[in-house]
């Protein structure tokens, strides 16, 4: 059979598109559409930064964690998300920009990470909640993304939702312990929650009829789910956490609908959402800043770093050097 | 019959299930859980604990400063660096703490009847700066990059020589920890021989940080090496180290870090005492109360508290 001529362009694309229908991996060598390629990079560069600055509203509470037991797991959950910052700006460097370009655009508001940490942690219970609520709101995002169309994010995902489980399993666990504590310790569990409920929920996004790149990215597969259906997933899953814990959620409207067989609860406040997204929220000054200052702070190590590596490979084209010396590493 | 898991639930198993899924938060409450803590022959309880406190001291602080760094490091690998050696040695302070108070429970800071606060907590987090016994060395401000480095170099050659030592102590919960210790450390004198070359090699402005910033810290050598009464007694009991015998080694190290980074080694004076006393009497500089008011605060306002 005869096939009409095509463009390359056309066949290109053909071919991408039954990639995409098969539910196999795009990978970075393989031919990509223009839009495609910078909206991945986009969702992935957004998801970069958001673990980087979310390494603030817990960072927070390192020096002064209240066990020796909880200043270790918060240390190494922070560290943690480090590392998935590391994974992911790597994933972005397949897709051609790299982490110094990145973090430039995070640092000069061209480009955005989750809104969560634009509030403030005023108490250590912030620290369990934040695990239990955000953090669990993220899996609920991050899960279906190990199937992600784009191969190197895909793999990202898998090694950081494993990672963010365990987060969640800590967060949880030290809302329980405080909840078997004082009176104090309680009522500190609960304000806690109050305050992060909502901005957990507004984790998913704008509603689904004003979410305007949800069906381009649902069609390439980059997203799986829409923002409602997630958010509904994540209403269900909590309500019996929050009855295990022994602390309500700040929701009148929320109740069981034996019909949908799901929760009905209320709206969050969007018009905070769009504003916290906007640039007012508590905190998007203070963490941009924070940021800007690690990273010029940092300048001269960095360029120290590269002008030893420059030194080092200069020698050794020269003259025979000591190899430990080249490579930066003095023998013990 | 097996449960099915939902992967896309990642709220299944949170609460029941198998806690064995989970690394963190279900298990090691008591750091010694199982270990043998009972004294070996002719060793004074009093003077292990205060020498355990010591130890943890050091690593506790220095643990404390190396992690305000985190989220604020030169790049991410730093960040998780530094994290990294802070963890490690947030973890010989916490078994070195409880060594303490099983050596001596009369150290131990009191709390209020039915406090569930473990031992190791109490002694670090219910005890003023003159009751710390940690070199001076650890506790001032960490300064730019540089200055961490050239202290993180000093006190990990220093503090690595000691482990080697001590991983022969009669002690089995002192040598134990050593022995981990030791793999750790030199994983920390290695990071920062490696920067300490690097910045003094790099660019001119990472040389004169580096160097500005070991001469800072080198007025405080000298107190690594002057031996404590208490130290004097555990290293006759031959379960701890008497820091004087490690002097030449650790200097022998440095002067290779220094001259392969072509760095003179400062020509400084020894900070002074007070009354002849220093960071091992309880002698700290201002910044420690500052140091330990950030790290104490959650805790002591809640001394019935379970976290």
């Amino acid at each position: 059979m005869t096939v009409a001529p095509e463009t390359d362009e056309q066949q290109l694309l053909s071919g991408f598109e039954l990639t995409i229908d098969h539910n196999d991996r795009i990978e970075p060598r393989d031919w990509m559409p223009e839009g495609y390629r910078k909206t991945v990079l986009r969702q992935v560069a957004q998801h970069a930064h958001s673990e980087i600055i979310g390494m603030q509203p817990e960072g927070n509470w390192i020096t002064r964690a209240p066990s020796l037991r909880r200043k270790a797991i918060l240390l190494a959950k922070v560290q943690d998300e480090a590392g998935h910052g590391l994974y992911l700006y790597s994933a972005c460097e397949t897709l051609g920009s790299s982490r110094n370009e990145l973090t430039e655009m995070l640092i000069n508001g061209k480009q955005k990470y989750s809104s969560i940490f634009n509030y403030p942690t005023l108490t250590y219970a912030d620290v369990g909640t934040i695990g239990w609520l955000v953090d669990g709101a993220a899996i609920c995002n991050q899960v279906p993304l190990c199937r992600t169309s784009y191969g190197p994010y895909g793999r990202a995902m898998i090694r950081v939702c494993k990672e963010e489980s365990f987060h969640q399993r800590q967060g949880f666990e030290l809302l329980a312990t405080m909840m078997r504590g004082t009176d104090e310790q309680r009522a500190m569990v609960q304000e806690s929650v109050n305050r992060f409920w909502w901005p957990a929920l507004m984790m998913f996004g704008p509603p689904d009829d004003d979410s305007p790149n949800t069906a381009q990215s649902m069609e390439w597969g980059i997203k799986r789910n829409t923002n409602d259906d997630l958010r509904q997933r994540m209403v269900d899953m909590t309500v019996p956490q929050a009855e295990a814990l022994g602390v309500t959620l700040p929701d009148p409207e929320l109740r069981w609908n034996e019909e949908r067989q799901a929760h009905d609860f209320g709206s969050p406040d969007w018009d905070e959402f769009n504003d916290v997204v906007r640039g007012n929220g508590p905190c998007n000054t203070q963490r941009i800043e924070h940021r800007r200052r690690a990273w010029e702070d940092g300048a001269w190590v960095r360029e120290a770093a590269l002008a030893f590596a420059a030194r080092g490979s200069e020698e050794s084209a020269d003259q025979p050097v000591d190899a430990d010396e080249v490579e930066g590493c003095p023998r013990w | 019959m097996v449960e099915e898991v939902d992967h896309e639930s990642v709220y299944d198993g949170l609460l029941g299930g198998d806690d064995s899924q989970w690394a963190f938060g279900t298990d090691f409450e008591d750091p010694l859980a199982g270990v043998d803590t009972t004294l070996p022959d002719g060793v004074e309880g009093r003077a292990l604990a205060l020498y355990c406190i010591m130890l943890a001291d050091d690593a506790l602080v220095m643990s404390q400063r190396l992690s305000e760094w985190c989220s604020n490091a030169p790049d991410l690998e730093e960040d998780i660096a530094l994290a990294n050696i802070a963890l490690d040695l947030l973890g010989q302070s916490r078994l070195l703490l409880a060594r303490a108070a099983a050596a001596d429970p009369s150290l131990v800071p009191a709390l209020p009847e039915g406090s569930p606060i473990p031992a190791e907590d109490a002694l670090a987090y219910f005890r003023s700066d003159r009751e710390f016994r940690n070199v001076r060395l650890v506790e001032g401000p960490n300064g730019d990059f540089g200055q961490t480095i050239a202290r993180l170099l000093l006190f990990s050659t220093w503090r690595l020589a000691l482990f080697e030592k001590l991983a022969a102590s009669r002690d089995k919960v002192l040598s134990a920890v050593a022995v981990k210790g030791v793999k750790e450390m030199t994983y920390h004198r290695d990071y920062a021989g490696r920067w300490f070359l690097t910045l003094a090699r790099g660019t001119d402005e990472s040389r004169r940080r580096v160097v500005g910033g070991l001469t800072e810290i080198w007025p405080l050598r000298a107190e690594l090496f002057a031996t404590h009464e208490v130290e004097s007694l555990v290293a006759e009991s031959t379960v701890g180290v008497d820091p004087a015998t490690v002097a030449d080694e650790v200097d022998v190290l440095l002067e290779q870090v220094f001259s392969l980074s072509g760095v003179e080694r400062p020509d400084v004076a020894p900070l002074a005492g007070v009354r002849g006393e220093t960071g091992r009497d309880g002698l700290h500089t201002e910044a420690h109360s500052r140091l330990l008011a950030e790290l104490q605060v959650v805790a002591r306002a809640h001394p019935m508290g379970q976290w």
